[in-house]
């Protein structure tokens, strides 16, 4: 119960720590639902793309972390600032369950809903917006939250570059052999990845079709 | 009719489609006429969903041309040529997060009609292929198979297209509810007098519903004929048909008499 008095004594660093774990996240699935989503809807309608994409961002995701981190710290504008490398390699860890859970959504819709919205004369652009997102957005969604819960956890290790979070605690209690203060970022980084798939859970079932 | 006929709505000339450059369909000629429901019989494999598609766009000939109204399909806007042209599938494809009333007024909708037009259009609809207005807020999923083709003829209707194009609409329904369509549908082609091409492999429904009957066989047009005639054919795949359905076929030549 150390942990409990350890984060309830040092509440305004954990709080301040939690907020900026969580802009860490909220900013990169942001930017990468952004460019996946159109990217998924892409390849669902250009096969020949499909593989290609879906290979790239596979390759993306099989970079360990730590060593995206490092190898993107010499990039001019990016270097200067922990916080926008950290943002930038969320952001391509986040893309493949995005990109491939709208690829997969898109093209789950039925085949003879699509062919009798294009026969009845729906442009590409209404068959998309009225038809087929509408019915792929409970798997794009769940895209979403595979890669926040992801995001959450990856986040940890970008204060090993300085960009702040909840792993500050991680890496200071790991330095300090301190199971309290490891525990300190451990758990409410646990907590905010709960809070955050329900939070989009409930979004998507918001926005499901019926 | 017979002056009508000096101008057909849809013509076919020399129309042949390809798939990985095995002949689909082999150098159609083929005119369909104002207000008559043409059926493209044949088996499976024959051409007559490829011919019906070409129709609307959904495919794109390898050689010749489509004329609808006296003009190249290619020449029209895609959209407006689609609207302008119900189209109905077996599978239906109901759009099944939109009640019954938004799947038939989605292209209303999207063309932008009134509000109140397209909810009257809606219960006029729902009416003339015989649903009761309360399931109007239904979704597909909540029909029976019946149903759901009723919905897709009306959606189908919805912007009052002068051409349906209709792809086995009931070949997946039981006998007895497929019957029930079919005769309603005949009645509804009697007061509406669309131009309607409509596919089956189905010698009995093509005799009861088909003005005239095009009979296709490997990507070639066989024969045109009437369904009286047809039932007299000495054509042999005309006459293999006949003989395929057995007895009972008379009655179905008979229209409307059933």
């Amino acid at each position: 119960m150390n942990v409990i008095r350890f984060i309830i004594e040092n509440h305004d660093q954990v709080i301040e720590l939690a907020l900026e774990h969580l802009w860490l996240v909220g900013i990169s699935t942001l930017l990468a639902a952004l460019i996946g989503i159109p990217l998924g809807i892409a390849i669902a309608h250009r096969p020949r793309l499909n593989k290609p994409v879906l290979a790239s961002a596979n390759i993306i995701q099989t970079i360990p972390s730590l060593a995206l981190f490092g190898f993107l710290l010499p990039v001019p504008w990016l270097g200067e600032r922990a916080d926008r490398l950290a943002i930038l390699a969320l952001t391509l860890y986040a893309l493949l369950p995005i990109i491939r859970n709208t690829y997969t959504g898109i093209r789950g819709v039925d085949p003879a809903v699509i062919e009798a919205g294009r026969g009845m004369g729906l442009t590409e652009f209404q068959l998309l917006y009225h038809v087929e997102l509408p019915l792929a957005v409970s798997v794009i969604l769940s895209g979403v939250r595979v890669a926040v819960v992801i995001s959450v956890g990856l986040a940890t290790i970008a204060a090993a570059i300085g960009a702040g979070g909840l792993g500050e605690f991680i890496f200071r209690g790991l330095a300090m052999v301190d199971d309290r203060v490891i525990l300190a970022g451990a758990v409410p980084a646990a907590i905010l990845a709960l809070a955050a798939d329900l939070g989009v859970g409930w979004l998507e079932r918001r926005l499901r079709a019926q | 009719m017979q002056r009508a006929a000096a101008s057909p709505v849809i013509e076919f000339r020399n129309v042949s489609y390809l798939v990985d450059n095995t002949r689909v369909l082999s150098e159609l000629q083929l005119q369909v006429h104002r207000g008559e429901t043409l059926v493209l019989l044949g088996r499976s494999g024959s051409g007559k969903t490829t011919t019906l598609k070409l129709v609307n766009r959904l495919l794109a000939p390898a050689a010749g041309e489509i004329l609808v109204n006296n003009l190249p399909n290619t020449q029209l806007d895609i959209t407006q040529l689609r609207r302008s042209i119900g189209y109905v599938i077996q599978d239906v494809g109901l759009f099944p997060h939109f009640t019954v009333e938004s799947n038939i007024g989605l292209i209303p909708n999207v063309a932008g009609w009134p509000k109140q037009r397209i909810a009257a259009r809606v219960a006029e609809l729902l009416q003339l292929v015989g649903l009761r207005p309360d399931l109007a807020s239904r979704y597909p999923h909540q029909l029976s198979g019946g149903q759901r083709q009723r919905v897709g003829v009306a959606r189908a209707l919805a912007a009052d297209p002068e051409i349906l194009l209709m792809d086995e609409p009931f070949g997946a329904l039981d006998p007895l509810t497929r019957d029930e369509l079919q005769r309603e549908f005949f009645l509804l082609q009697q007061r509406l007098h669309k131009t309607v091409v409509f596919v089956t492999h189905d010698l009995r429904e093509a005799l009861r519903l088909g003005s005239r009957i095009a009979l296709m066989e490997a990507g070639r047009l066989v024969t045109v004929l009437a369904p009286q005639q047809f039932l007299q054919s000495a054509d042999p795949l005309a006459s293999a048909y006949v003989k395929a359905f057995g007895d009972g076929l008379e009655s179905a030549a008979n229209r409307g008499a059933s």
